[in-house]
């Protein structure tokens, strides 16, 4: 449980009951998104289980009225942030009309929006570094007061484009947060055969701006951090690298099985630090999430949650020759 | 009308944009200070300032990438990637997400991006600063691939590629930097993407190509024209879009076709032309389709007598349009 105190972080008891239903309604989509997909009705689940707090800390620190967000495909809690509604996610997770992401057209979880300022993201991973970059870049020139944020895992932190990316943005001293949640593993390989430094905070050092690994499940903690790396961006100081040390509490898919590569009591134990039950029971006991309050919320996301998805399940399809549009702009 | 240079074209199409509207950038290694290792950027920085005119670190694939950003938030950024050679570090940045964006957000985001890159060989550049690229894009729906000839072609087609919508990759031959002069008017002028231009009319043999190898056909057929050989020459320009009526025009004209490229043979763009002519003009032909290309290794070598061997050139041409006007 955070050791912080949110009002020292300049928080509100309704800022943080916020960033709770933030957690709670991240958490309570995904779960949705296996049943139906268990259930044969959609076809494809990317998960955030257990990365919430890192995510909704981290978006909570931004202005999602100026900043830009290009996130990696387990953002759930980024996106909701950001103005993504439980409607249009489950848009996206049965692929019609509606999803703000791709218009059906990728797979969940490949997040965009020009409206939520979200940038399109694509599967390659770590491809939507440079375009932060990019993003930040044109902050820069055009003398705006916005920040680029940009995530990803740990194992992706190992492409190229995270190197160049970073040394770019150093050079020029652009206002970017780059953002690694470390969840221990890339599909099935664990950290031991992905990184000769498990600290991949450290790598800032290299690029000459600060890194800090923190804890991921605090979501005060990684909003603290966030909120000194844009601020640090927005004073023309340059980016920041911030690790959120995280644990994947599901399989990395719906067609992936855990089980061959982790230990269930590894996962069990990972269960007990989950980020939504230990910041629940700070609120609680800093009498900010009373019992009424709990339900009301619990109320709220559940009704969301079903009215997202009812309204997915009833909508239409695009046709399919829509396939062959937007290929180049059409006047 | 002044005579320019290919280059020339290339820094005056630059400087007019970035003259006329101001989210333009230069994005690309020695583009700043040293004016570009070919000189093409050169000038700009002094009248345009260093961010604008930006030197970038050696990295192609953030060259790129960076670009992309900065185009999808409303940026019109022009990347140089110094030798055509060096784009595959960006390769991914270019096909998985320049070429998909507009595709995967049904326009929701798209990328105002320009790419250019000198291509092209004849300039003892040996297997890395001497290949054509465009075989390997050319199969990617969602770039557009621009390939003049001539500095008129360039100028327009340049100030076009910078106002499209999408991204271009902006393919400039090297060899026809220095070697090629023409007439280019001053001011404002654009030439639509995707359309080709005869280049010479002819009756006997069809030539249909793009790039230096446009020159190379145009010696060849004045050759020919003392032989009483009538060639009609058709240049591409731009080879994605790609000008399918302007191929089956020109293929009517004479019912020969010779398809020529510098790229080697296998996979190139004189496939997509071939099998276009072969599904809608076949009954309008007198004689088989026939390419004359770069041979099938990786790239020229260094070695002079087989570099020279590896490029195409208007006596071999000549020899096969001769051939061809015999069938």
């Amino acid at each position: 449980m955070s050791k912080l105190n949110y009002k020292d972080l300049g928080l509100s008891d309704e800022q943080v009951l916020d960033m709770y239903y933030y957690m709670l309604l991240a958490r309570k989509l995904d779960e949705r998104f296996w049943l139906l997909n268990r259930a044969g009705k959609i076809p494809f689940v990317i998960s955030c289980q257990g990365q919430e707090a890192a995510q909704v800390g981290a978006a909570y620190a931004l202005d999602k009225t100026t900043d830009f967000i290009a996130p990696y495909y387990r953002d759930l809690g980024v996106v909701l942030v950001f103005g993504q509604t439980p409607t249009e996610i489950m848009m996206s997770a049965f692929a019609k009309p509606g999803d703000p992401n791709s218009n059906g057209r990728q797979m969940p979880g490949h997040f965009g929006g020009k409206k939520y300022r979200t940038l399109t993201g694509s599967s390659p991973v770590t491809t939507q570094f440079p375009h932060a970059v990019g993003a930040a870049l044109a902050s820069k020139m055009r003398g705006e007061n916005s920040v680029a944020f940009t995530s990803t895992g740990e194992g992706s932190s190992n492409q190229g484009d995270f190197h160049e990316a970073c040394n770019f943005a150093a050079v020029h001293k652009l206002p970017v947060v780059f953002y690694i949640e470390n969840n221990g593993y890339a599909i099935s390989v664990p950290l031991d055969k992905q990184l000769g430094n498990h600290n991949t905070a450290d790598r800032a050092i290299g690029y000459g701006f600060p890194g800090h690994s923190i804890d991921g499940n605090d979501v005060l903690e990684v909003y603290q951090y966030m909120k000194q790396a844009t601020e640090r961006a927005r004073n023309g100081e340059g980016p920041t690298l911030i690790e959120a040390r995280t644990y994947r509490l599901v399989p990395h898919s719906s067609d992936d099985d855990d089980r061959a590569y982790r230990s269930r009591e590894e996962v069990d134990a990972a269960k007990k630090k989950d980020p939504l039950i230990t910041f629940a029971e700070y609120l609680r006991n800093a009498g900010v999430l009373t019992a009424e309050r709990e339900q009301e919320l619990n109320d709220r996301v559940a009704r969301e949650v079903n009215e997202g998805t009812d309204a997915a399940e009833k909508a239409p399809f695009f046709d399919p020759e829509d396939a062959l549009t937007h290929v180049y702009e059409e006047r | 009308m002044a005579i320019k240079s290919y280059i020339e074209a290339v820094t005056d199409a630059l400087a007019d944009e970035m003259e006329r509207d101001e989210s333009i950038f230069i994005l690309g290694e020695d583009v700043g200070v040293r004016g570009g290792v070919f000189r093409a950027t050169a000038g700009l920085i002094e009248k345009f300032g260093e961010q604008r005119v930006m030197d970038s670190p050696l990295s192609e694939s953030a060259i790129v990438g960076v670009s992309i950003g900065a185009a999808m938030v409303g940026m019109r950024p022009v990347a140089e990637i110094q030798f055509a050679d060096f784009i595959f570090p960006a390769y991914n940045q270019i096909v998985s997400e320049a070429a998909r964006i507009r595709y995967r957000t049904k326009s929701d985001w798209n990328v105002p991006l320009t790419i250019r890159a000198p291509y092209g060989g004849g300039v003892h550049g040996a297997l890395y600063h001497s290949q054509s690229i465009e075989a390997l894009f050319h199969h990617v729906p969602g770039i557009k691939i621009v390939m003049p000839s001539t500095p008129y072609d360039v100028k327009g087609l340049l100030k076009a590629s910078i106002r499209d919508n999408d991204p271009v990759l902006f393919l400039e031959h090297k060899r026809c930097y220095r070697l090629i002069k023409g007439e280019v008017p001053e001011g404002d002028y654009t030439i639509e993407i995707g359309k080709a231009d005869v280049k010479r009319e002819g009756e006997d043999v069809t030539v249909i190509t793009y790039g230096l190898m446009v020159h190379y056909a145009l010696e060849a057929a004045e050759t020919l024209a003392k032989e009483g050989i009538s060639t009609h020459i058709l240049d591409l320009r731009t080879i994605k879009p790609i000008d399918k009526e302007a191929i089956l025009e020109a293929t009517r004209k004479t019912g020969k076709v010779l398809i020529v490229h510098e790229d080697s043979k296998f996979g190139g763009v004189g496939g997509e032309v071939a099998a276009i002519i072969a599904e809608e003009a076949l009954f309008d032909l007198d004689a088989p389709i026939q390419r004359l290309c770069g041979p099938d290794v990786p790239a020229m070598p260094y070695s002079p007598p087989q570099e020279k061997f590896y490029m195409l050139n208007p006596t071999k041409i000549a020899d096969a349009i001769r051939e061809l006007a015999k069938f």
